[in-house]
């Protein structure tokens, strides 16, 4: 089914530590999913792989469709001169590739989806002259653009204000409305808790997947903070599923 | 020697009037500015700018080779050139992921024993002549088979750039988009590194290949304070290295200075200029706009 996400077995790693360890599970197609955990507890390793930049060292990943990843804000080149309608038609890749032209429709369509993320009139505005909340709201145009069945997104709403992060979630439930499937790594779970039905709970291992109250319980982010602070220098070969 | 039609005229275009060797130079040298900056552009945007230098020096094992193989010859030359700056630029890549260094410090590394090792080499072979003009360049050095090497190479070059453009614009400003968009990214800087390396070989023809470099990544680097896009860079680029070519070849013959360091300084002039001048983020622009702002 168009929009699904299943990882089985999954583990992706960085040499020989693993980012992720053995974590199997759906994205349902038409869920919206917020992934959270402490720092270096595999979010970021984990939307990587499903959008196929980090090859997984076990196990596998299944999608049907095409992805759309949302990178940190930090790993965008914010002196590089590009323009704002540029960068949204980025997101015709798909369809243009590296040769053919965007033509008039493809340049509307980015046009449009500019407005639609409130800047209007920015098209020819530099990326280096952008605030941090409106290069972000540059990129969800751009993910309007691609127009995928999946979208991935990582910590979208850092070094954002308020008034952005509402209309970008606006547009998330938007989304979510068109049956989308959306992953979220995300740090604010009030945030999480007010806009996303599932969470995925990760410290390297999974501790919890499901509905968002089930899994954000006292007992459960005690135990992703114990699990992901223990660095065992003297780690043996995992044989888990080996 | 100039001609009859002294003056200032004369001096501008007496040395390409009279000399068939000053008028190969001249083309090649143009046909280079047209080629050589836009990558460097593309360097500059990277944050590699300091990789064409990598590769100039990296280069010279294999040209000191091709040098004691065949002489004074274009083709052994810029084969052993094209061979070693490859090796050094791919090599220094693949082993800095391999043993986990930082890439700058392996490239350092690298170029630095290369260039030692290709001194060497030349040394004792050749002469000092020989090692003067390898290093810093000749127009003397650009024979039939030269000039060909030179026009071949910005030919290929800019065919290239029509075809790459997109992906190399993508891959520079959002490598992540690129590969989860399965723009080949890699590919396509794998392709880039060649074209630069061949690049650099045909510059270092009338440069020198410790020169090379000049009058690739001088005019891009200038181009930064006058243009706000990609497109606008190069062409700023080109306009500089042509202009930098054209004096620093003229400044080459009057003053007898090596071709190579005449062009690079004239560059190097544009460049300081544009720093002060240039409308982005020029330091006297900067300074005078300080003073006023908008009204919203």
């Amino acid at each position: 089914m168009i929009g699904a996400v299943r990882l089985r077995d999954l583990v992706v790693a960085h040499g020989q530590r693993p980012a992720v360890h053995h974590l199997s599970g759906e994205f349902a197609p038409g869920s919206m999913t917020a992934v959270v955990g402490p720092n270096g507890a595999g979010k970021s390793s984990l939307l990587r792989a499903i959008a196929g930049l980090h090859a997984p060292s076990h196990g596998g990943i299944e999608t049907s469709g095409a992805i759309a990843l949302l990178p940190q804000a930090a790993a965008i080149d914010r002196a590089f001169p590009i323009s704002c309608l540029d960068v949204v038609m980025l997101g015709l890749w798909a369809e243009c590739g590296a040769f053919r032209a965007v033509g008039r429709a493809g340049r509307a369509r980015a046009v449009a989806a500019l407005a639609s993320v409130g800047l209007d009139g920015f098209a020819g505005r530099p990326v280096g002259s952008l605030s941090a909340g409106q290069l972000q709201r540059v990129l969800f145009a751009r993910l309007l653009v691609q127009d995928a069945p999946v979208i991935l997104l990582d910590e979208p709403f850092n070094a954002v204000d308020a008034a952005t992060t509402a209309d970008l979630l606006r547009q998330l439930e938007l989304w979510h409305g068109q049956g989308r499937t959306i992953v979220a790594v995300l740090h604010d779970l009030d945030l999480v808790r007010a806009h996303f039905p599932q969470t995925l709970l990760l410290a390297r291992e999974p501790i919890a997947w499901g509905a968002t109250a089930d899994v954000l319980t006292a007992a459960n982010r005690l135990r992703a903070r114990g699990m992901s602070e223990g660095w065992d220098a003297e780690a043996e070969a995992c044989r888990q599923a080996a | 020697m100039i001609g009859d039609d002294a003056g200032a005229l004369g001096l501008l275009w007496g040395p390409f009037a009279e000399f068939g060797f000053m008028r190969r130079a001249l083309v090649g040298c143009i046909a280079l500015a047209l080629s050589g900056p836009a990558l460097g552009v593309f360097l500059v945007l990277r944050r590699m700018s300091l990789t064409a230098d990598v590769i100039a020096h990296g280069m010279l094992p294999g040209v000191a080779i091709g040098f004691l193989v065949g002489g004074l010859s274009v083709t052994a030359m810029s084969f052993g050139g094209l061979v070693a700056g490859l090796v050094v630029v791919v090599g220094a890549g693949a082993l800095s992921r391999a043993t986990g260094g930082r890439e700058d410090s392996t490239l350092a590394g690298l170029y630095l024993v290369a260039l030692a090792l290709g001194v060497a080499i030349v040394s004792t072979a050749g002469g000092a002549v020989d090692l003067t003009r390898l290093l810093f360049g000749s127009v003397l050095g650009v024979d039939d088979p030269a000039l060909l090497l030179m026009a071949g190479t910005a030919a290929v070059t800019l065919a290239w750039l029509a075809l790459a453009w997109r992906p190399l614009v993508l891959e520079c400003f959002d490598p992540g988009h690129a590969a989860a968009t399965g723009a080949r990214g890699g590919l396509w800087h794998l392709s880039f590194l060649g074209l630069l390396t061949l690049n650099v070989i045909a510059a270092a023809q009338a440069m020198g290949t410790l020169m090379a470099v000049g009058l690739m990544m001088l005019p891009a680097a200038a181009a930064r304070f006058w243009a706000r896009s990609v497109g606008g860079m190069v062409y700023a680029a080109v306009g500089f290295a042509i202009a930098a070519a054209v004096a620093g070849l003229l400044l080459s013959f009057h003053a007898d200075l090596p071709s190579g360091s005449a062009i690079v300084l004239c560059a190097g002039g544009i460049w300081a200029v544009s720093m002060l001048l240039g409308t982005v983020d020029g330091l006297l622009p900067k300074l005078l706009a300080r003073r006023r702002h908008l009204t919203g």
